[in-house]
């Protein structure tokens, strides 16, 4: 087990190098030039040169990327271009943002997704099961910020213009601040990021349960005379499971490196608004910290299914043994 | 007295393609404490028969009554059939792997059964579980209540699903061809153990089997099932040995167990009716030897003093068709007529695979053998005793640790790529299962020609003659060349491998578990089929199988492997009179049932017709009989 621990992060690390290599190679062979933005439309070249010169940037590629490493090893990521700040600090302000978020949104989806795919799988092609697949393509083909404009519109605006505030517009507030603040202010993206999601796993599940009630130990069980409940969840559930689990670790994974569209339309300061602005910026080391955090996240999210597949499946535990 | 009596039960099951008619309108008694058993091919019916009476099939329309301890079965309401399942009747299935939950330990699955009807304590019901699987047999039964279906073997699998379904001491049990994926010693422990569990705790069991041969060891009566319908009951000595059905008949002439060696079997010629439309009259007419004109009408149900019940027109015996010519035999093929009386010899080969922890683990030992040419060889073993892989490294397709093959004078080790090639022409393999082993994407005349576009011998109009040419001698339909092997039946899809590995003439087949997928009765036309090609085409056959009355029928010399050795190697005559080695004796006391032959002297009481509407039975006079005679 250890052993197979060490080669996953062994792994993981190489996927982060390589990352770090690729975003590297794209910022060098990208014809805009970080000094000009920081120097602006009118600066002189000496001045850029100056510019260059104290970002390092007038070395040769390789030492720009050992001095990274190098720095990085150290803890230290670097200062943004844009603002001077330390990107630690950008990052350490943000990421609590998108983390409210996703986790929040996660515990919905799921609690949306999982029962309606569960009841399709249970009367397939009933009403209900048409019913569930109707939310799943809707949920599916619905873009994003469609379905979040409408939210504010409907949720917000209209009540607002009423004289009745329901939600706020957007907008964060710390959970250590007030709790029930932190929830109020984020109903609203919750509920938008899950119902785009939960459409996902409704499919999913419903997929994964049909599989697993044809099984023929379904039948074992409902010959043992089992209850109806308990086949469904200690049963068939059970085993309908690891797919589930995977799927929802590189969901995490993908999410907390930044929730863009969310971010943006709820006005929430997280990773991914962070990361958009930084790119319209071409501010270079606060991309860079971006997209390796978020495979920072994906690499620890995988690592963590396979463990857990290791606890879900007992043919995976035993013979790791 | 009566414990379960089924009447007219009927079920049918919607499907995409129309109603399946899988049971139709068949009754039956089980008596308190006796062995009974369900005899029928694929589709015959009696799985769905026996699950629908509990319930278990989604989507069934049952009509009729199932009348177990004064209750109607159908009629009870979700919960009342709850209780009924896993506490009054227990259930047995075949795959004892895909049976169990894999993700929950065995003694979890028992206990789980029986708290789910009894109040008891889990430290109670452990306990309980653990005596139960020590009842079963299971070694070491506190120790492995802990382990997961997987870390057992298949034998002991089921033994675990004996114990669950004993668990709460229920009065009937279910067994749904228990010992079908086993290996045949393995099935003999089972049986034995499943006869030994009825008497114990009194319970009463309805075994379910494909196999006559294995249900008339241990089953008191017999029913004999046919698309769908019941066509003879009895006690199974008297079905066994003076069968009253002609399909019963027919079934016993097709099994190898039941013919003596070198007889060729009787396949019962066709195909069985589609259930989405069946004859209205008799099921088996169709491929019935005795077929009359009155067939076309629903049999009569006749009575014998003996307690035979046959659904059947035919009075008297059911006659025995002329068994099949077989051509003259030819000599056996070589292309260079100085080569020696074998085509095969594999000496002092050894495969062993290395492991990553511990010693590496041997496949095959030690194993030398020759193949002589015009023979059919037999190679017998239970499951992972390696005869696959002995046949494989035969054909060259994995590569000995140590030893040789030599395949008519050329070592296969040292063969360069030409060589190989124009081997590969020379050594065909024949494989199990002739649903996993033909791509379903590809139309089944591309997959015959393959042999003639991998080796350049024929293309076009030529080739697509070659390929029809082979699916007449091998007894499919030419016209059938641009059809997908998922619109055959199992049987043809056997006869599409092949008519691919005999394309291009090969000296050596390797039959692989060849009829092992394959119902009885089509079994026997495949092995009449490979016999013919044998003596017309002067074919070697290297013949792997588990089935003992099988490998017996075919064989000219048998094999015996165990833990990847040959243990013994004799005629194939002289190894069933006078075995050896206590794991030959072993197998074959497995494989051979006790057959009584003094054939039944019976009477009959008499003929009923079926029942249409009209609650009574009308009784036939003689005459009418008579006279429906053509």
């Amino acid at each position: 087990m250890t052993r197979f621990i060490l080669s996953r992060v062994g792994f993981g690390l190489l996927v982060l190098f390589l990352l770090s290599v690729f975003v590297f190679v794209l910022f060098y062979v990208s014809p805009s030039d970080p000094a000009r933005i920081i120097a602006g439309d009118k600066a002189t070249e000496e001045l850029m040169a100056q510019i260059r010169v104290k970002l390092g940037l007038d070395q040769p590629i390789y030492v720009q990327y050992l001095n990274f490493v190098g720095n990085l090893l150290r803890g230290d990521i670097g200062f943004s271009y844009r603002s001077g700040l330390p990107v630690s600090d950008l990052l350490y302000a943000r990421i609590p943002v998108t983390m409210s978020l996703v986790f929040g949104a996660v515990v919905l989806w799921l609690a949306i997704g999982i029962p309606i795919g569960i009841a399709s799988a249970k009367h397939p092609g009933s009403l209900r099961d048409r019913f569930g697949q109707g939310f799943a393509i809707v949920g599916i083909s619905f873009p994003t910020f469609v379905l979040g404009m409408m939210a504010l519109f409907l949720l917000y605006f209209l009540p607002t213009k009423a004289g009745v505030t329901l939600f706020p517009p957007g907008g964060y507030v710390p959970f250590a601040q007030d709790p029930l603040g932190w929830a109020w202010h984020l109903i609203l993206p919750w509920t938008t990021l899950a119902l785009v999601v939960a459409a996902v796993y409704a499919r999913l599940t419903r997929g994964q349960m049909l599989e697993v009630l044809g099984q023929d130990y379904i039948r074992t069980a409902r010959a043992k005379g089992l209850t109806e409940r308990r086949i469904t969840y200690t049963h068939a559930f059970r085993s309908a499971m690891p797919p589930l689990v995977t799927q929802l670790g590189i969901d995490i994974g993908l999410m907390l490196g930044g929730v863009i569209v969310i971010e943006q339309v709820f006005g929430l300061l997280g990773v991914g608004s962070l990361a958009v602005t930084s790119v319209a910026m071409q501010d270079r080391p606060v991309v860079i910290a971006i997209v390796l955090l978020g495979g920072v996240f994906v690499v620890v999210a995988n690592l963590v299914v396979d463990l857990l597949y290791a606890v879900l499946d007992s043919r995976v535990r035993t013979a790791a043994r | 007295m009566a414990l379960l009596e089924v009447s007219n039960l009927v079920v049918d099951i919607p499907t995409e393609d129309g109603t399946v008619h899988a049971v139709q309108d068949v009754s039956f008694t089980v008596h308190e404490g006796e062995f009974f058993g369900i005899v029928g091919e694929s589709g015959s019916g009696k799985s769905v028969m026996v699950q629908s009476i509990m319930g278990l099939v989604a989507g069934a329309r049952t009509s009729g009554t199932v009348d177990f301890r004064g209750r109607n079965l159908l009629a009870l309401d979700d919960e009342a059939m709850r209780s009924v399942r896993g506490r009054e009747i227990g259930m047995i299935f075949q795959d004892p792997l895909s049976s169990l939950h894999p993700q929950y330990t065995v003694g979890w699955q028992i206990v789980e059964q029986i708290r789910a009807h009894e109040k008891i304590s889990q430290q109670a019901a452990k306990a309980r579980a653990i005596e139960l699987l020590e009842r079963v047999r299971i070694p070491d039964a506190a120790a492995r209540f802990d382990a997961y279906p997987h870390q057992f073997s298949g034998g002991m699998r089921q033994r675990v699903m004996i114990a669950m379904a004993l668990s709460l001491g229920p009065a009937l049990i279910i067994a749904d061809e228990p010992t079908t994926a086993l290996d045949s010693t393995v099935q003999a422990q089972i049986l034995d153990l499943l006869d030994e569990m009825r008497r114990e705790f009194g319970a009463t069991v309805v075994m379910i089997s494909h196999d006559l041969g294995v249900l008339a060891r241990v089953a008191d009566r017999v029913m004999v099932m046919y698309a769908g319908r019941r066509m003879e009951l009895g006690e199974s000595a008297n079905v066994l040995c003076s069968p009253a059905h002609p399909y019963t008949a027919g079934l016993l002439r097709s099994s190898a167990f039941n013919r003596e060696p070198g007889t060729p079997l009787v396949p019962i010629a066709g195909r069985p009716p589609s259930l989405l439309a069946p004859p209205s009259g008799c099921a088996f007419a169709s491929r019935c030897p005795d077929a009359m004109s009155i067939c076309s009408e629903r049999p009569p149900l006749r009575r014998y003093d003996d307690g035979t019940e046959v659904a059947c027109w035919l009075e008297g015996e059911p006659g025995e068709p002329p068994a099949p010519e077989l051509p003259p035999a030819v000599e056996a093929r070589s292309d260079d007529p100085a080569a020696d009386a074998s085509i095969v010899r594999v000496e002092s080969l050894r495969l062993a695979f290395p492991q990553r922890r511990g010693p590496a683990s041997v496949v095959l030992d030690d194993i030398t053998l020759e193949v002589r040419r015009g023979e059919t060889l037999g190679l017998v073993g239970e499951s992972g005793c390696g005869k696959t892989t002995l046949a494989r490294a035969i054909a060259g397709l994995v590569a000995p640790t140590a030893g040789t093959v030599t395949f008519d004078g050329h070592e296969l080790s040292t063969l360069g790529r030409r060589e190989w090639r124009s081997l590969r022409r020379r050594v065909q393999v024949v494989f199990q299962d002739p649903f996993g082993s033909l791509n379903p994407r590809r139309r089944v005349g591309s997959i015959i020609g393959d042999p003639f576009r991998i080796h350049g011998l024929a293309s076009g109009a030529e080739r697509r003659a070659e390929v029809q040419e082979l699916m007449e001698l091998v007894g499919l339909n030419p016209e059938h060349y641009n059809r997908f092997p998922s619109q055959f039946s199992g049987g043809q899809r056997q006869r599409i491998g092949i008519a691919r590995a005999i394309a291009l003439k090969p000296e050596l087949v390797i039959l692989d578990e060849p009829v092992s997928a394959l119902d009885v009765s089509i079994q026997a036309q495949v092995l009449n089929l490979l016999d013919e090609l044998q003596r017309t085409l002067g074919l070697t056959y290297l013949f792997i199988s588990h089935d003992l009355s099988v490998v017996r029928h075919v064989c000219d010399r048998i094999a015996v492997m165990e833990g990847g050795r040959i243990i013994e190697l004799d005629d194939a005559d002289r190894l069933y009179r006078d075995p050896q080695q206590p794991f030959t004796k072993r197998l074959l006391a497995a494989a051979a049932p006790e057959i009584p032959r003094t054939p039944a002297r019976r009477r009959l009481v008499r003929a009923a017709r079926p029942r249409e509407a009209g609650p009574a039975p009308v009784l036939l006079p003689e005459r009418a009989i008579e006279g429906a005679r053509r």
